[in-house]
């Protein structure tokens, strides 16, 4: 599904991925662990399509095809979505009305035809009913005024009805509370399938305690440094990640 | 383009006779001799069957306006216009408009596509000669229209042409015309009293509700009074109209400047809501050829709790000196603002309103948003002022500006001046960018570049958005997200 080789990306001048490789194949869900400054956020980033990181060399292929030269919504339009640590407020612009564009921008980029609003209706409410989203937070403007665990469950909500192939995860963990936790991993783990991937990005194991990971990957200095099961989740939980910092540096 | 010549052709071969519906009588000996002079206000008021008064009227004007110097005070810059070069009566197009769309600038037609304008209406936006066969062939308008005036007699509405309503009611016009824009008001306002050429008139009778939007699109012969137009519309003691200006079609027009005059009255109770969408010419990418927008446009609320309210989406013109205004003499009257100015390319945009307060326990609401795009200049210019005995004068205003991309500007010039101990003023501002991490967001969803900048600045300017009729808002929409076509990347 997601195959990066040898990456390299600079910001203004300063190195934050140094030769980073990484597979993910379709059904997966890998974690990406890793201590602060090591590169996570960025990764996400790149592999998103946001500007402003300058990729030196290497490869991100999605489904076998170089992605690097296309512009987010093109990636997304291929199926990658990134549930954002910190999803950003678009004032004014209706929950439903974001929903809806989002959708059929998609839709259209790969020629199918736009999905009519009671269709969307039907699937936004089943979503936003397992992901307990009140209906008064669809009327509302996209995220604004939420607190840090409705905005996140409405990043699980997109996910929900966009579909897409790969999910990246950047630190979903971050400012919930656990019954928020439990809700939002639950949501996730409705949308595993076979056909689709998952990158969970997190600086504590815990969230894998709900979302079960099949591999785990340790990121230190902007490059994957060691490989392994879910129990090295555990394991990191109890060392901490000094060994690998060291050893990268 | 082989489907655009088609199409003008299956209209050209709509065989319709011009002549039937009296349009073309006799073009060429129309046209006043270039250049302002006495004889030529005494030529237009003699062509229009003027009665003296108005002849005067206009002579009076027009020696005022010999005194008067073009304002420098607006944040607008443009090369000094040759006013004795301008012709000031013509009967135009039969020999200055493109022969063809296929004459036409390209960009303008794409425009056209991108909001989904039929082929046959492009032709007359476009200013194509002889496109009227085409207006009958597009809009059928004439039943309309008559369902439309029956619908209104019934309601005793009168909606006409003006030059209509100063030969049919010579107990309105002379009472209301320039009693709230004065012959003397400001050059372009003193000009036009001088020239202008025709325009729309509405009157509400006492306590009628008028049945239904009135539109300058229902008005006929409105073609060719573009450059100055002279608008009067006088709502009765506790009655009620909703007007609708322009079209979302950027209209392209061979005269460059436009100075128009606006004149609301609102009588005891009465209520008036006046909604433009402006969208003329920009220019091309340079900003050449783009219409010059002076227009002066002002409410009285002259009597107690009279209510006026205007809404405007500016997103055409090169230039747009605008300032939309509300005189508020009647006690507990009110005057709203609401505005949309999106510039983009090398548009250059002062805006904005007065908000004169005059009588006891009066209100006013201004909300402004301006979006500046590519190399524009935005201003938003607003006066809100209260009269000595205007006690309990209370105003709210809000502007915000967004700026996209980093060779535009955008200014706030606001002046607030309190006579009175109790007035009650406040003023908000914000000026923002569109922020990278808003774009990314939205892209990262599957929106275009140009699809999340028109979502986010139609999120920006939902709060006016709101105070449009419903059909209004919708094109008004698409209409935005045309507007800041090529602001990104």
């Amino acid at each position: 599904m997601l195959e990066i080789k040898n990456l390299h990306v600079e910001v203004e001048g300063k190195k934050i991925l140094d030769g980073l490789s990484l597979t993910v194949k379709a059904g997966e869900v890998a974690a990406i662990m890793g201590p602060n400054g090591s590169g996570k956020s960025t990764l996400s980033y790149v592999v998103a399509g946001r500007e402003d990181y300058e990729v030196t060399a290497g490869e991100i292929l999605l489904e076998g095809e170089n992605i690097l030269e296309m512009d987010a919504s093109e990636r997304a339009a291929r199926g990658l979505f990134l549930a954002f640590q910190y999803p950003v407020e678009i004032p004014g612009v209706g929950t439903m009305t974001f929903l809806k564009s989002a959708l059929n921008a998609q839709r259209k980029s790969r020629g199918e035809p736009e999905l009519q609003t009671p269709e969307l209706m039907k699937r936004v409410r089943e979503a936003a009913k397992r992901l307990e989203i009140s209906q008064d937070m669809l009327k509302r403007a996209l995220n604004v005024g939420f607190s840090g665990g409705e905005k996140k469950r409405m990043e699980i909500l997109q996910m929900a009805l966009l579909e897409p192939k790969l999910a990246i995860m950047d630190e979903t963990d971050s400012g919930l509370d656990i019954d928020a936790l439990r809700i939002v991993a639950q949501g996730v783990n409705t949308l595993r399938a076979k056909e689709r991937a998952f990158l969970v990005i997190t600086h504590y194991q815990r969230l894998l305690n709900y979302i079960k990971p099949d591999t785990v990957h340790v990121m230190a200095a902007g490059r994957i440094v060691k490989t392994g099961g879910p129990e090295l989740a555990l394991e990191l939980e109890k060392n901490g990640y000094r060994d690998y910092v060291s050893e990268a540096a | 383009m082989p489907a655009v010549r088609e199409t003008v052709e299956t209209v050209r071969s709509i065989d319709v006779d011009a002549y039937k519906y009296g349009f073309v009588t006799d073009i060429e000996s129309d046209k006043a001799p270039k250049g302002l002079r006495e004889d030529t206000v005494r030529f237009i008021s003699a062509k229009k069957n003027e009665p003296a008064w108005l002849t005067e009227w206009r002579l009076d004007a027009y020696r005022r306006w010999l005194t008067m110097r073009e304002p420098t005070w607006a944040r607008v810059d443009y090369p000094p216009i040759a006013y004795q070069e301008l012709y000031y009566y013509s009967a135009p197009k039969s020999t200055e408009g493109p022969r063809s769309l296929a004459e036409v600038d390209p960009e303008l037609l794409r425009t056209y596509e991108k909001l989904g304008i039929p082929l046959r209406e492009q032709e007359v936006l476009a200013g194509v000669q002889n496109a009227r066969v085409a207006v009958d062939a597009v809009f059928d308008s004439v039943s309309v229209v008559t369902t439309f005036k029956e619908e209104l007699a019934k309601a005793g509405v009168i909606f006409c042409p003006i030059s209509e309503a100063v030969q049919n009611h010579p107990e309105l016009v002379p009472k209301y015309l320039g009693s709230v824009v004065p012959v003397t008001d400001n050059f372009y306002a003193t000009l036009n009293s001088a020239v202008f050429s025709d325009g729309s008139f509405v009157y509400i009778p006492p306590g009628v509700r008028c049945p239904m939007e009135l539109s300058t699109y229902f008005r006929i012969n409105e073609q060719n009074t573009g450059q100055f137009e002279r608008t009067l519309i006088i709502a009765d003691k506790g009655s009620y109209v909703s007007y609708l200006e322009g079209c979302t079609a950027p209209k392209r027009d061979e005269n460059q400047l436009h100075a128009a005059v606006v004149e609301l009255i609102a009588l005891e109770d009465a209520e008036i809501k006046y909604s433009t969408v402006q969208n003329w010419y920009p220019g091309d990418a340079e900003g050449r050829g783009g219409i010059y927008n002076f227009v002066t446009k002002r409410g009285d609320c002259r009597e107690a709790r009279a209510k006026i309210s205007w809404t405007q989406v500016e997103t055409g013109s090169a230039i747009t000196w605008k300032y939309p205004s509300c005189i508020l003499r009647g006690d507990e009257s009110r005057g709203e603002f609401y505005s949309i100015a999106i510039s983009n390319g090398r548009q250059q945009v002062d805006s904005g309103t007065k908000m004169i307060h005059l009588g006891k326990n009066t209100t006013s609401r201004i909300i402004s948003k301006g979006i500046a795009a590519g190399r524009s200049e935005n201003t938003y210019r607003g006066q809100v002022s209260a009269h000595r005995r205007a006690s309990g004068a209370r105003n709210f205003t809000n502007c915000d500006s967004l700026l996209i991309g980093d060779r535009c500007g955008a200014h706030t010039v606001p002046y607030i001046e309190a006579r009175n101990h109790s007035a009650v003023f406040e003023h908000e501002a914000t000026t923002s960018k569109i922020s990278e991490d808003q774009l990314f967001y939205c892209m990262q969803r599957g929106l275009s570049g140009e699809e999340a900048t028109a979502l986010i600045v139609n999120g920006f300017v939902r709060d006016v958005l709101q105070q449009l009729p419903m059909e209004f808002a919708v094109e008004a929409q698409k209409l935005i997200a045309v507007s800041l076509e090529g602001s990104v990347g």
